[in-house]
């Protein structure tokens, strides 16, 4: 078994009045692509944000490495070696694809391996390089928010929803270029509503519902398991397979 | 780093407000008739243009990327203004010599302490006047505005209640003769300072990681810091950066004015909104555009006109957001 790269205890988030995670309790092992499900409004996009301190946690403690990161603020805990890629994918429009890129590369200019890697995966990146982010397809716009999360070496990588509105062919290359991702160590936690995409990667699972973790265990526990797919999932399975 | 190939598409420029500045001048030199003086009111109209970009350059950056509404603005125009023209007055000597080398031994400290002492107001009004209101428009609008009152009775005690005249330094007087044209030798200074600081600003903006992270961060904080950038810093920085340039600009004005009141930063402030919203709220380049096509309607109407020159950029202003609501330049937020 895996050690644990990053750790949930106890964590409540409250957004003004609406208390929203409820005491979520989450690990996720280092190497391994861990999947976040749940119905819509579960808390899952708020469990990312609050672990990269874009919403504090009011109660619990969040755990990376070595060190307890819950009350750190977001550039901190960034710079441990966190990528996000957000549902709304953050891309700057007004930027051109290299500037984009040369942004989210902390430690210098991005490496030519790194790039020529990427471009094996996103051509459109290479294509449009000079095409401010703006003018790109939704698609593209996904492989670019992607590339920026992994244009340098990262130890987590944080993704939201990123088959979300996608094209049945751009949804395959992207799970391709994650099951190459996961080849290079790099732990990632991924919340998903297409199943397909899920069960494709994932190698541990996470359910949420109202606010809370329901359900932990191995990927492939739950895609043989037509029950607990039911019973955890409902009619959010059935409508994004 | 570079375009790797295969590169197909470059970014190019929205030609379209440059080709309306270039038909409003044109269509003026029909309307005004006499080559020589429709050559006088453009050069009139960049010099006003370019030194109102100067002022509102930092402005605009500061609501793109903070989202702060500093009524207060106008306060480090004044101060520039009053800091520029005591300099020259403390080295008068220099400044009434007949070399622009001696000259600019009046003007560079009188710009350079402008900028400092607009750029330290700056950052005390972000540290305690503008920090604890970050995200609430109506108390940045009232509390900026009670800054700026309490600030300008602070100047009227220092500086006293009284217009201040502002000797321009000697070879920066008069006109070169072209022709029978007579093109003011203050103005072109005033053209030629505008277009480096815009030089200088795109330069920043579009070759530096720190432009870069200024351009991004107008677009998205959020995204900004959660890639590792505290942005926080950057604000303050072009906070700062800011008010210095409003205080370059406000010694500029004051030597163009020839003279100094506390009103001379506030009674820009509707001419600097409206160069700022034409431009497109965080766009420098919608800045510079603005504020040319600005200084030079103010000009030519002002010399077709007089009767309409009041009202004709908040004219100007309808007629551009009704064409482009979002701004000549609109920056891209998401």
């Amino acid at each position: 078994m895996a050690e644990n790269l990053l750790s949930l205890s106890g964590v409540h988030t409250h957004i003004g009045h609406y208390h929203i995670l409820q005491g979520v309790d989450l690990v996720v092992p280092r190497g391994e692509l861990t999947m976040l499900l749940g119905r819509n409004g579960a808390g899952k996009t708020t469990a990312l944000r609050t672990i990269l301190g874009l919403w504090s946690a009011s109660a619990g403690a969040i755990r990376f490495e070595d060190s307890d990161i819950t009350q750190r603020d977001t550039p901190a805990i960034a710079n441990l070696g966190i990528a996000y890629v957000p549902e709304s994918m953050g891309i700057f429009a007004g930027l051109t694809v290299q500037e984009n890129l040369v942004l989210a590369a902390r430690r210098g200019p991005p490496e030519e391996a790194r790039l020529d890697w990427i471009f094996r995966y996103f051509p459109p990146m290479k294509k449009f390089w000079d095409l401010p982010a703006g003018n790109l397809s939704g698609g593209q716009k996904q492989m670019l928010s992607i590339s920026r999360a992994i244009v340098e070496p990262r130890k987590l990588v944080l993704i939201d929803e990123p088959t979300k509105g996608l094209a049945p062919a751009i949804i395959n290359n992207l799970i391709e270029a994650f099951a190459e991702l996961k080849k290079t160590d790099t732990t990632i936690l991924m919340v998903e509503q297409n199943f397909h995409a899920a069960k494709s990667l994932g190698d541990s699972v996470a359910v949420m519902d109202a606010g809370r973790i329901v359900h932990a265990g191995r990927m492939a526990d739950l895609a043989t398991d037509d029950a607990l797919q039911t019973r955890l999932l409902g009619l959010s399975l059935e409508a994004h397979q | 780093m570079s375009a790797p190939e295969g590169a197909l598409v470059s970014r190019r420029l929205d030609w379209r407000p440059p080709a309306l500045i270039l038909a409003i001048a044109l269509g003026s030199l029909v309307l005004v008739g006499n080559p020589s003086t429709w050559l006088t009111l453009t050069i009139a109209g960049l010099a006003m243009g370019l030194m109102i970009f100067i002022m509102s350059s930092g402005l605009t950056l500061v609501f793109g990327l903070m989202d702060v509404m500093n009524f207060a603005h106008g306060l480090f125009i004044a101060l520039g203004a009053y800091v520029g023209a005591s300099t020259v007055k403390l080295f008068s000597a220099a400044a009434s010599a007949d070399s622009f080398l001696a000259n600019l031994g009046a003007i560079a400290p009188a710009v350079l302490a402008a900028m400092l002492a607009a750029g330290l107001l700056g950052l005390f009004f972000e540290r305690v006047i503008v920090r604890p209101v970050y995200g609430d428009h109506l108390k940045q609008i009232l509390i900026t505005t009670g800054g700026m009152i309490v600030a300008e009775q602070l100047i009227l005690v220092l500086w006293g209640p009284d217009q201040i005249p502002v000797e321009r330094p000697a070879t920066l007087r008069g006109s070169f003769l072209v022709g029978d044209m007579a093109i003011e030798k203050y103005r072109l200074i005033a053209v030629a300072i505008g277009l480096a600081v815009f030089a200088g600003m795109m330069l920043l903006l579009n070759r530096t990681k720190i432009g870069l992270l200024i351009r991004a961060g107008v677009e998205n904080k959020e995204m900004v810091e959660a890639m590792g950038y505290r942005i926080r810093r950057l604000f303050v920085g072009v906070f700062v950066a800011g008010s210095a340039l409003a205080g370059l600009g406000g010694a500029l004005w004051g030597m163009y004015q020839e003279s100094v009141t506390v009103h001379i930063g506030a009674s820009m402030m509707v001419l600097i909104f409206i160069v700022i919203i034409i431009g497109g709220l965080g766009s420098i380049g919608g800045c510079f555009a603005g504020a040319v096509l600005v200084g030079l309607v103010a000009n030519y109407v002002g010399y077709l006109s007089p009767k309409i020159a009041l009202g004709s950029n908040i004219l100007l202003m309808v007629l551009i957001l009704l064409w482009r609501p979002q701004g000549l330049y609109p920056v891209g937020k998401s």
